[in-house]
């Protein structure tokens, strides 16, 4: 059976016609069959299991042309509206996709911060097990489809054996807000050499009202006995519309935490997966959500443990306001032979408004032996009682409200990398909160 | 002049009315205890003069310092100088007891027009109530009353209320669940705390705890009403014969309302 393609197929079909070879043939095959498989499948729909609680009809309904790249390479960008406190290492600026050397600085030795073009131009054949991915998981895949297709800027960082990186990196994101109905796309490859240690500030931002999509799949691989801290600050626009996919794999005795603040965005999804693969490995993930108005975000977390001894906790929380809705599935599996995994997930949720939902789904599969594994995921409201304790002292309602609130958030943020970051990403939190009385 | 004026105040808790005419004048520096059996209002007069949710007022007034007590919000009220020591204080995880603290003054300094304390200002504050009431500034990086035992949860109470010095301090059966000692120290830090504009009103079931903190007055708090009021030995009277007696003087009163059990 065939439907006719979706207007946001057609146009991505129209963006993909104007990209330009790379001259590269196994990246050009990739690219022309990741299309392909896009225009086959396109959009996932309500039946697909995989995007079961986020909705796609009115964005199959949008027609996107891909975001003007000459505009985007000379767009003013506000440095103020971009730093962060405590990220003061190098730092990577893309403003709707395009890579912004003049932003960007990368002064450290020891770590390498590349374009992704330059990358290619330097050496093409370390990236081609990621590039030459083909997603073959049907409509579930159809952003990564699309951004194989026609992310033609991107990111590689490479971080050299045994060094550690003392000051975060900073990787920004900036949608430019500027032409509504446009996308962007980036691909971003982090390899983190053995027993290396680096952390890394993926940071997205918006400067205008204009409706965009930002499109970002990174794959990242933690090496032998290497650290990575990745946190991932997404104070996107209202308007904005985010896919993204992480996927890290972990190498033998390396340790990955991941820190997910996502506050922004209209329409938001985020697939964060890793694969713990080495013996001894560790992969921690924290996150907080927080929606208000009519904002949805999903975050699809999936822990796979592949080889012995191996540990992993996640720790989410979910906040929902207005009329959002929040979505959360999170897996661990354990693979047959992966003996002695320790792995937790604890996700809670709070519902600040009777209109919004939170959809959690914590998932357990376990195909191995001498394993300690523990899920649980609850929803609930504010504690009637400590609110009218912290009043009867003098807190008005508001601050009550959003005291309450962060102290839910606290497990989630308070192994951040510093305490500047950590307190900066406290407030941006609190910012967000609604302040005035329950909307029910 | 009063500083607090209860008139003929009923008040219901789930649809049931606990309060039936309750009446009673406090002045500036006085101690009044309240004591009653059971289920004869206590706690809820706590919480109808603080403003809890889900406590109805269905007639009668509360005039504290010249204002309509009753027409204000939780935190207006401690901000014009109410405090509740709760009987169970709330265990509060990932905020901070000193933070909340010092947000709980600021909050009412900035609502009666007073300059906030930074954090120096308040440390210093803090480090000098910290002295009057024995705690350890242990308890000052923990989570409000999180962990804490029975007997640090109540001290903390009398310690933010020697923070937040108010006019009037309710002391909801602070008493209840503290060994010897703890009352003692609880008491210390609430004769501290005596001044000749600052009143208290002590709702306690024994009359052990007033062997420590002497009362001007002391109430009988059965059916809903004050029904009896006398000085500190009216105290011990009723420790010696319980609440039986006053069914002669007050025919009115069902012997469950005397007695503490279920009617």
């Amino acid at each position: 059976m065939t439907n006719a393609p979706s207007p946001f197929v057609r146009a991505a079909l129209d963006a993909a016609a104007a990209v330009p070879a790379t001259g590269i043939a196994w990246l050009d095959a990739a690219r022309r069959e990741n299309l392909e498989a896009f225009a086959a499948d396109g959009l996932p729909e309500g039946r697909n299991e995989a995007w079961k609680y986020t909705p796609l009809r009115a964005l199959a309904q949008r027609a996107l042309a891909l975001a003007d790249r000459d505009a985007a390479g000379t767009l003013a960008v506000d440095a103020a509206r971009i730093a962060l406190p405590g990220v003061e290492g190098d730092r990577v600026v893309f403003v709707d996709g395009t890579y912004r050397a003049d932003l960007s600085s990368a002064t450290t030795t020891g770590i390498a911060l590349l374009p992704l073009a330059g990358a290619l131009a330097q050496n093409p054949e370390p990236l081609r097990f990621a590039l030459a991915n083909r997603y073959r998981h049907g409509a579930a895949d159809a952003f990564a489809h699309l951004n194989a297709a026609l992310a033609v800027d991107g990111l590689v960082l490479r971080v050299d054996d045994g060094v550690a990186i003392a000051r975060p990196v900073h990787v920004v994101h900036v949608s430019s807000g500027a032409q509504a109905d446009t996308a962007w796309h980036v691909r971003v490859l982090l390899d983190i050499g053995k027993a290396a240690s680096v952390d890394v500030v993926e940071h997205y931002v918006t400067l205008g009202d204009a409706a965009q999509l930002g499109t970002v799949v990174t794959d990242i691989v933690v090496r032998e006995n290497a650290r990575l801290g990745l946190v991932v600050l997404q104070d996107a626009s209202t308007a904005t519309t985010l896919v993204r996919r992480s996927h890290a794999r972990l190498d033998a005795g390396a340790t990955a935490t991941v820190h997910a603040l996502e506050l922004g965005g209209a329409l938001v999804r985020h697939e964060l997966q890793a694969d713990v693969n080495g013996d001894g490995a560790r992969f921690d993930s924290r996150g907080v959500f927080a929606l208000s108005g009519r904002q949805h975000i999903d975050t699809q977390l999936e822990v796979r443990h592949q080889a012995r001894d191996t540990a992993s906790d996640a720790l989410w929380r979910g906040i929902a306001d207005g009329r959002s809705r929040g979505v959360f599935r999170g897996a661990i599996v354990v693979a047959e032979g992966a003996d002695g995994t320790d792995a937790s997930l604890s996700n809670k949720n709070l519902l600040l408004s009777g209109q919004a939902e939170i959809d959690t789904k914590p998932e357990l599969e376990i195909y191995a032996d001498e394993v300690k594994a523990a899920h649980g995921a609850t929803i609930g409201q504010l504690d009637e009682r400590s609110l009218f304790y912290l009043r009867s002292r003098g807190i008005p309602l508001a601050q009550a409200r959003s005291l309450l609130t962060l102290a839910f958030c606290r497990a989630a943020l308070e192994s951040l990398p510093n305490d500047a970051l950590r307190e900066h990403l406290g407030d941006l939190l609190v910012a967000h909160l609604p302040t005035g009385p329950a909307a029910d | 002049m009063h500083m607090l004026k209860i008139d003929n105040l009923h008040a219901r808790v789930e649809g049931k009315e606990i309060l039936k005419g309750l009446s009673l004048t406090v002045k500036p520096g006085e101690v009044h205890a309240i004591m009653g059996p059971n289920g004869a209002g206590k706690s809820t007069l706590g919480n109808v003069l603080a403003g809890r949710d889900g406590y109805e007022v269905t007639a009668g007034s509360v005039d504290f310092a010249g204002r309509d007590l009753l027409a204000l919000e939780p935190e207006e009220r401690a901000a014009v100088g109410v405090f509740l020591a709760f009987q169970y204080p709330v265990e509060i995880p990932g905020v901070n007891n000193t933070y909340f603290l010092r947000a709980a003054l600021n909050a009412q300094r900035k609502f009666r027009g007073e300059e906030e304390l930074d954090s120096m200002r308040f440390l210093k504050l803090v480090r000098e109530k910290l002295k009057v009431m024995q705690i350890s500034d242990e308890l000052l990086h923990r989570a409000v009353n999180e962990g804490f035992s029975g007997g640090e949860k109540k001290r903390n109470e009398i310690f933010q209320m020697a923070v937040l010095e108010p006019k009037l301090a309710i002391l909801d059966e602070t008493d209840s669940g503290l060994d010897i000692d703890a009352l003692k120290q609880v008491a210390e830090g609430v004769n501290a705390l005596r001044s000749p504009d600052r009143s208290f009103v002590i709702v306690t079931h024994y009359q052990r705890l007033l062997d420590y903190i002497e009362p001007d007055f002391v109430h009988v708090l059965a059916g809903g009403r004050i029904v009896e009021s006398g000085d500190k030995d009216l105290a011990l009277k009723l420790e010696e014969q319980g609440y039986a007696w006053l069914a002669e003087k007050h025919p009115e009163l069902r012997k469950a309302d005397l007695t503490g059990e279920p009617a």
